[in-house]
């Protein structure tokens, strides 16, 4: 009897230890602590893939009196082209098509990058219209990245287009 | 304990991002005494709760419990793996720490894998100004949510088992409580830097019970990640096709209506739920009469030992009872007792019922003999009185499932009440109570032989010398 309550102490003992050795260690190593970290990630919606059309008092008139609008405007919307540099090398370069059945919706990206630490010059451009070539918003940034920081590299149009959060920026070029 | 501590918890928590950590610290450091012992016992308890799922998992995989009627079981009990993994791991996001940011980054970049959501969940923690209070109050609300539904699932998972025993034995109870109260006063429960989604949380101390795939989300793509995990999960889904059966299972049981009165005594003891009454058929002057599902029978054979026309005493009509296995009819079980000795003269002549899940009686002499029965529950006590007051044998070994192992669940307890006269159909008194143990050995032979020479020794013809010896097994 006794050897047995031992047996099971032991058993107690042991899933003890298991417990409070694997619960909180041991420590995973999930980003190298000497590096930096780039996040690019926005939602946006492109231009409209053709413009709107003004309706003939007519088709106005044929339509039912609740859905009667002065233009008619296809949903698809073009595909979002964006390029991330870092010290004049390439990042990223991707299309974001629109999401959505119908290709309405916005475009996104989420992107990682894990970097060297010190002193570096990013370029964000992103192209939301149906010009050929070239970019509707710029901007770059020289930045001082520590290890571990988390640089994210956001895209607002109302803000004036990307914005590069949390990094310490010592200079910054329009 | 999980609840109990979880509820405790949630009483002094804030679900706000700002004072999230702040108050488990609180609840930490500041009531240590009572706060971070059920912080700790809440951690501890979740974390034991994988190794059991695990232990259960193989358990029921390694006994054969899983083919015919147990499918189902099987399939739900997988899925609810998904459930404990989701409140787990939804449980660390909470405290918004270092590993939460980390957790959370890396399960919401995870989930963007799928095409699910038109925006990444994952841009909600791109910097500090992208994570609204509203999301945070989200992470709470699932951590709450999951487990409910989990507690809902738990209680689908055994709708094919009748009385389940939902709580452990006291003993275990009180040892792993004290168990864990030890981990939680040796290594109390903490938690890293609060979150600070301006930095990166290089190194963590991951909780490896429930992130112990993390770190594969590091080295493969999330799609190649999520076709691990959905392989998996078929994998184990599919073990019920898969895995060889042990044993071939008997046919279903048959109600014979000419002698089911519809007591329902069956339908109480089938382990499985296989037996329903339903309205006479028969034009009987009964209520009910059982009715058999054969999808959920087992053929454990039960319900035969529990049915009160199950008795070998009859001779003016042929032995067949209300509810019979038809693979292993009442009427070759007489046989087989009434033949087991009949060349061998009274004395120690000992005869072995066996569950076929116990272990076989080897070279005991030609004064032991065996019956395999389906499982110990398919006995009815009639045959034990039959066996001692006609003659048959000297004495009587009831060889099943080790203690508290019952492959077919409540065999063992059934027999258990039926010999000591609190469950119907009842042992008679004038069986001698020496003449009959009751061995619960499993695939010990050990104590089988050791039953058999104390039963030996009790006989009054016993030649046999020497000290009682009881089924070490009980």
């Amino acid at each position: 009897m006794s050897g047995r309550l031992i047996l099971q102490a032991m058993i107690y003992a042991l899933a003890a230890a298991g417990l409070i050795s694997f619960s909180g260690g041991p420590a995973y190593t999930h980003l190298d602590p000497g590096l930096a970290l780039v996040k690019l990630s926005f939602s946006h919606a492109g231009e409209r893939k053709e413009d709107c059309r003004t309706l003939t008092p007519d088709e106005i008139a044929a339509l039912p009196p609740n859905m009667r609008r002065p233009e008619s405007c296809g949903r698809e919307r073009v595909p979002l082209r964006v390029e991330l540099d870092m010290d004049g090398k390439a990042l990223l370069r991707a299309d974001l098509p629109p999401s959505g059945l119908a290709g309405d919706g916005v475009g996104t990206v989420y992107h990682r990058f894990p970097v060297t630490t010190g002193r570096h010059e990013f370029a964000a451009r992103l192209r939301d219209s149906r010009r050929g070539d070239g970019f509707d918003y710029e901007r770059s940034a020289v930045l001082m990245l520590a290890p571990q920081q988390n640089l994210a590299i956001d895209f607002q149009p109302d803000a004036g287009g990307f914005l590069f959060l949390d990094g310490n920026a010592v200079a910054e070029k329009p | 304990m999980v609840l109990a501590s979880g509820i405790y918890l949630y009483i002094f928590f804030d679900t706000g991002i700002e004072q999230a950590w702040a108050s488990v610290q609180r609840l930490t450091e500041g009531q240590w005494y009572a706060g971070g012992i059920m912080r700790s016992l809440h951690r501890y308890a979740s974390d034991a709760l994988v190794i059991i799922v695990v232990l259960h998992l193989l358990r029921e995989l390694v006994h054969d419990r899983l083919h015919g009627a147990r499918t189902f079981t099987w399939i739900t009990g997988v899925l609810l793996i998904g459930f404990l993994y989701a409140s787990g791991i939804t449980g660390y996001w909470i405290v918004w720490d270092r590993l939460a940011q980390y957790v959370a980054i890396a399960s919401t970049e995870w989930l963007d894998t799928l095409p699910l959501f038109a925006e990444p969940i994952a841009r909600n923690f791109l910097h500090p100004g992208t994570l609204s209070g509203r999301f945070f109050t989200l992470f709470c609300f699932i951590h709450i949510a999951v487990p409910l539904f989990m507690l809902f699932f738990m209680w689908i998972h055994i709708q094919r088992l009748a009385q389940p025993r939902v709580n452990p034995p006291r003993e275990l109870t009180l040892g792993c409580m004290a168990m864990l109260l030890g981990a939680a006063w040796l290594s109390p429960a903490t938690s890293e830097a609060p979150a600070d989604l301006s930095t990166v949380p290089a190194v963590v101390n991951l909780d490896w019970f429930y992130m112990l795939f993390y770190p594969l989300l590091d080295r493969i793509s999330g799609s190649a990640a999520w076709g691990v995990l959905l392989a998996g999960a078929l994998l184990l889904l599919a073990v019920p096709w898969l895995a060889p059966r042990l044993r071939v299972q008997p046919a279903a049981a048959r109600v014979d209506l000419p002698n089911c009165n519809g007591c329902g005594r069956c339908v109480q003891d089938c382990p499985f739920s296989a037996l329903t009454l339903g309205p006479r058929t028969d034009g009987l002057p009964y209520t009910d009469q059982a009715v058999v599902d054969p999808d959920l029978c087992v053929g454990c054979g039960i319900c035969v030992g529990s049915c009160p026309t199950a008795t070998p005493f009859r001779r003016h009509s042929s032995l067949v009872a209300g509810i019979e296995l038809p693979d292993f009819p009442l009427t070759r079980l007489r046989d087989a007792v009434d033949n087991a000795f009949a060349a061998r003269v009274p004395g120690e002549r000992v005869l072995v019922f066996r569950c076929a899940h116990a272990a076989a009686i080897n070279s005991q002499g030609p004064d032991v003999a065996e019956i395999t029965l389906p499982c110990m529950g398919h006995l009815p006590p009639p045959f034990i009185d039959y066996t001692l007051s006609r003659g048959r044998a000297d004495g009587v070994i009831l060889a099943g499932c080790a203690q508290g192992a019952c492959y077919e669940r409540l065999g063992q307890q059934w027999t258990q009440q039926r010999m000591s006269r609190t469950r119907d159909p009842k042992l008679r008194e004038r069986v001698p109570a020496d003449r009959v143990i009751a061995c619960w050995a499993g695939r010990d032979t050990v104590g089988v032989s050791a039953a058999i020479a104390a039963i030996r020794n009790r006989l009054p013809q016993s030649t046999v010398t020497g000290e009682k010896q009881p089924c070490p097994a009980g």
